[in-house]
């Protein structure tokens, strides 16, 4: 029998609950799906307060990934889908979360999630998901000001980290520590399509480069396209990445090196982000519904 | 907000922006875009109001989608034309 091949791409499924928070206390139970093209997260919160999460792959059906990232957020609790009283659906596959009572896009979430993640303060978030890239300004309660997307593809996104991470047969999670191994910054890969910048890295690999040496290329480019995003919006402080991609310090610390200070850190995993907003969201439209019954 | 979508292509980066604050909910440009990329959507979750939007779909194909327009070089586009309150640019 052939033996399994390691899955370098595969970064760690997440769970978290806190338990000192009581569901049962009669609180607003709300929730937020955000079904991304790489992940999906499932955020509970109960009176506001953060109560439970998850984040898992999202698998080939987007109905069956919301199903399961809310399934495997509430096990162990006793709550059911049927008790929350307000889920939002965000994310690329918003539309398709049967149990969500709205969809809100996820350049709103990621704003507020970012704000309670964050802080107030948080004028700049910079959304590095699965598939794309968002530059989001928004004001001190979280309401989006201005944002900027563009048409790029999987390069400069979690999905191009996983192809790297393949390629060069390095565990997502080391992807970036060991980018930042350099003595000095070599010329960042120059495709902007992760199809090409993965064959001009195999050609580095030929040439001889290391292979920390090859991923601070590609982290270099990453950091470079995502720095060219927030031209149009620009730049306030205080800075905050979401996403997959704020974990990767190889792309974190280069774009910080570019803008010349530093994204601001928080407790909460960065990946949550856009759910977490969905159940604020969720939250304050619950409320704003008991008050008008 | 205002909502920056942008493209490139072998000329260049452009962006198509919609000032949310000053759209008006009309839905002309989403009826005079030969492209159907725009969109009315709900602008703030907790106030909802109908504003113009670029459709998903079209968001990761700007580039095709708005290129027979830009290229026509007749002045201003159908739906910049179209906006009463001047809540559309591009950047061509």
């Amino acid at each position: 029998m052939a033996e399994a091949r390691p899955e370098f791409w595969r970064w760690q499924e997440r769970r978290w609950r806190d338990d000192t928070v009581d569901p049962r206390a009669g609180g607003i139970l709300s929730a937020g799906v955000d079904v991304g093209s790489v992940s999906s997260q499932a955020v509970v919160m109960v009176d506001g307060r953060l109560y439970a999460w998850s984040s898992r792959r999202t698998g080939g059906s987007s109905p069956d990934s919301a199903r399961e990232a809310m399934a495997w957020a509430l096990e162990g609790s006793d709550l059911r889908v049927e008790d929350l009283h307000f889920v939002v659906g965000t994310g690329y596959g918003r539309v398709n979360v049967p149990f969500a009572h709205k969809t809100i896009t996820e350049i709103h979430c990621h704003a507020r999630g970012a704000n309670f993640m964050y802080g107030s303060k948080v004028r700049t978030i910079l959304d590095m998901g699965g598939q794309d890239c968002k530059a989001i300004r928004c004001d001190e309660r979280g309401k989006v000001v201005a944002f900027q997307m563009n048409d790029k593809c999987a390069a400069g996104t979690g999905r191009g980290m996983e192809v790297f991470a393949d390629l060069l047969q390095v565990p997502i999670d080391q992807v970036g520590p060991m980018s930042l191994e350099v003595d000095e910054e070599p010329p960042p890969v120059s495709s902007t399509c992760v199809v090409f910048a993965k064959s001009e890295a195999a050609g580095l690999l030929r040439r001889g480069w290391p292979k920390e040496r090859v991923l601070a290329a590609y982290c270099g480019a990453m950091a470079q396209r995502v720095f060219a995003l927030l031209s149009r919006v620009g730049v306030e402080r205080e800075f905050a990445i979401t996403g997959g991609i704020a974990k990767n310090p190889g792309v974190v610390k280069r774009i910080e090196r570019a803008l010349g200070f530093e994204a601001v850190t928080g407790a909460v995993d960065s990946q949550i982000a856009g759910a977490l907003g969905g159940a604020l969201f969720g939250h304050a439209l619950e409320q704003k519904g008991r008050g008008q019954r | 907000m205002r909502a920056h979508y942008g493209y490139e292509d072998g000329s260049g980066r452009y962006y198509i922006t919609i000032d949310t604050d000053r759209c008006n909910g009309c839905a002309e440009c989403v009826r005079l875009c030969p492209a159907a990329v725009l969109e009315m959507v709900e602008d703030d979750p907790l106030e909802p109001a109908a504003v113009a939007a670029v459709t998903a779909a079209q968001r990761n194909r700007l580039r095709e989608a708005c290129a027979p327009c830009k290229a026509s070089g007749q002045g201003a586009l159908p739906c910049v034309a179209a906006c009463a309150p001047d809540a559309i640019t591009h950047s061509f």
